[in-house]
């Protein structure tokens, strides 16, 4: 095999620059793409299940071993349905809008850090385009609704655009603290910058608050439960995606999951050490695989999180949406401002992890 | 505990939690059903057959009880002068889709020859399978003598 790959070379080296640098970079996207659209597909498999569970019910068991094959069940049902497009919609807008929520879904792949030599794009803005691209996805919502030419879809892209825009802020303010703590815009320079004696290195301590509110966002901007009021089906029946069917809806889905996914993955990345082990510190352990950084405990974190955001679906009524807004301005924002100068005051007297940063 | 200093440490949102991440792992209750099945009743009221005589002989002596009683009119019955010479239905019909199976026809029966059986997964595909005639009604009983007769003798003594 490795003769094989030796002989290969000369032919490799054929193949002009430019070329050769988009293979790689293809290659690349397709090793990040495919694990992702099956985590997609078995996140919904599982968060079925999961919240079944939790009602003492058993979810979906009869495709396959365990019912392990209804992701597919589900995604060839959909492929085959017909797609309508209602007769006063805005073709254009509703076709594009899906594509418009899963395109910055994915994009935002590019900068996520696997481990310390893999990432799509090593650049040095990463945070800055995390922030830009996350904040896209809710244009495919307002499109949608609007497109759509349905009232139920126009009341769910308005709350959904009023929540995301609340809930941003706080967002943005809970990775100043990241950006303050680590001193990089780079997401991998950030996971570095946790490194150390295992779990009690990571952000998640010093940053608890911006910890907490950074999911809660995430899981806002999002759209999942308990803020989904973009979707309310028991008040505006499905929201923005009323009068999408087949693949559309399916692509909708996907972007949803897809975004679910990269916020798990964000917050391993900014408060969990990314790929890092939390046993690097602990004595007798070190030259072992349990405390060697891997893209194992990237997948441990993000299972963890993901669980997270099916546990509070299971758990929390959906909030009402003049609470969504206190929430959102009333108290995320003042504690991520209280927090940043918090902050600030141990960067200036040098305790902590701020230390070296500031 | 402060109610503002609650709701900020989300303390009862944090209950929450604990409760369904307990009953995540409680025993589940579900029946799979094809493969698994909860017990039924020897009383229970399915799909009807009509019973012999041990010696071969139609119990039904076409009393047209059954046809009397039947809140739903689901039964209709012809009557005729057997082969051997005793009274006999020609026809006897049961429309499965009037049926309420309320099991009246089987407490009118004097000769105990029509019964409810405890098959309940029957289905038809096409029109005109709703309706059970003579010769299915003694099919089905033909086939599940054995069960009929344990479940009458099971429920007998409370008869």
């Amino acid at each position: 095999m490795i003769d094989m790959l030796t002989q290969l070379e000369p032919l490799w080296l054929m193949v002009p620059e430019l070329i050769r640098d988009v293979l790689v970079i293809v290659l690349k996207i397709v090793v990040v793409m495919v694990p992702l659209i099956l985590g997609v597909a078995y996140f919904t498999y599982a968060e079925r299940r999961i919240i079944g569970f939790i009602q003492n019910r058993l979810g979906p068991n009869r495709v396959g071993f365990h019912g392990l094959l209804q992701p597919f069940a589900d995604l060839f049902k959909m492929l085959f349905k017909e797609v309508v497009v209602p007769s006063s919609s805005n073709r254009f807008l509703f076709v594009i809008a899906p594509l418009i929520s899963l395109i910055p879904a994915l994009a935002v792949w590019a900068v996520v850090p696997l481990n310390d030599e893999f990432v799509i794009a090593d650049i040095d803005a990463g945070l800055l385009y995390v922030l830009a691209l996350t904040s896209l996805g809710v244009y495919g919502v307002i499109l949608a609704g609007w497109a759509s030419n349905s009232k139920y879809a126009f009341l769910g892209a308005m709350r959904s655009a009023a929540q995301i825009v609340a809930y941003e802020i706080a967002m943005g303010f809970a990775l100043v603290g990241v950006l303050m703590a680590s001193g990089s815009l780079n997401l991998g320079q950030i996971v570095l910058a946790q490194s150390g004696t295992g779990i009690f290195s990571w952000f998640w301590l010093p940053l608890f608050p911006l910890m907490i509110v950074y999911f809660i966002a995430g899981v806002a901007e999002t759209n999942r439960a308990p803020f989904d009021v973009a979707e309310g089906e028991s008040e505006i029946v499905a929201g923005f995606h009323v009068e999408y069917s087949g693949i559309g809806f399916g692509l909708f889905f996907l972007a949803e999951y897809a975004n679910m996914i990269l916020i798990t993955a964000l917050t391993s990345v900014f408060f969990f050490g990314g790929w890092l082990s939390p046993f690097a510190g602990v004595p007798g352990l070190a030259d072992t695989w349990i405390a060697a950084p891997s893209v194992g405990w990237l997948g441990l974190k993000m299972a963890f999180f993901s669980f997270c955001f099916l546990w509070f679906r299971a758990t929390f009524p959906r909030y009402r949406y003049d609470q969504i807004m206190r929430l959102g301005w009333k108290v995320f924002i003042p504690v991520t401002i209280v927090w940043i100068a918090v902050e600030g005051v141990m960067a200036a007297l040098g305790i902590g992890p701020w230390s070296a940063a500031a | 505990m402060l109610y503002p200093l609650k709701t900020f440490l989300m303390t009862e949102l944090v209950q929450g939690l604990r409760l369904t991440l307990k009953n995540l792992f409680v025993r589940k209750v579900t029946i799979k059903y094809p493969e698994e099945k909860t017990p039924k009743s020897p009383r229970f009221r399915g799909l009807h057959a009509l019973r012999r005589y041990p010696n071969g002989q139609e119990r039904c002596i076409a009393c047209k009880l059954c046809e009397a009683v039947c809140p739903a009119l689901a039964i209709t019955i012809e009557s005729d002068v057997g082969p051997d010479g005793t009274r006999r239905t020609s026809r006897y019909d049961i429309d499965l889709f009037k049926c309420i199976y309320c099991g009246f026809c089987e407490e009118a029966c004097p000769v105990d020859a029509i019964v409810e059986t405890d098959i309940h997964e029957f289905h038809m595909e096409t029109r005109g399978e709703n309706i059970m005639s003579k010769d299915k009604l003694l099919a089905v009983g033909d086939k599940y003598e054995k069960t009929i007769a344990a479940e009458k003798a099971a429920d007998a003594a409370y008869r």
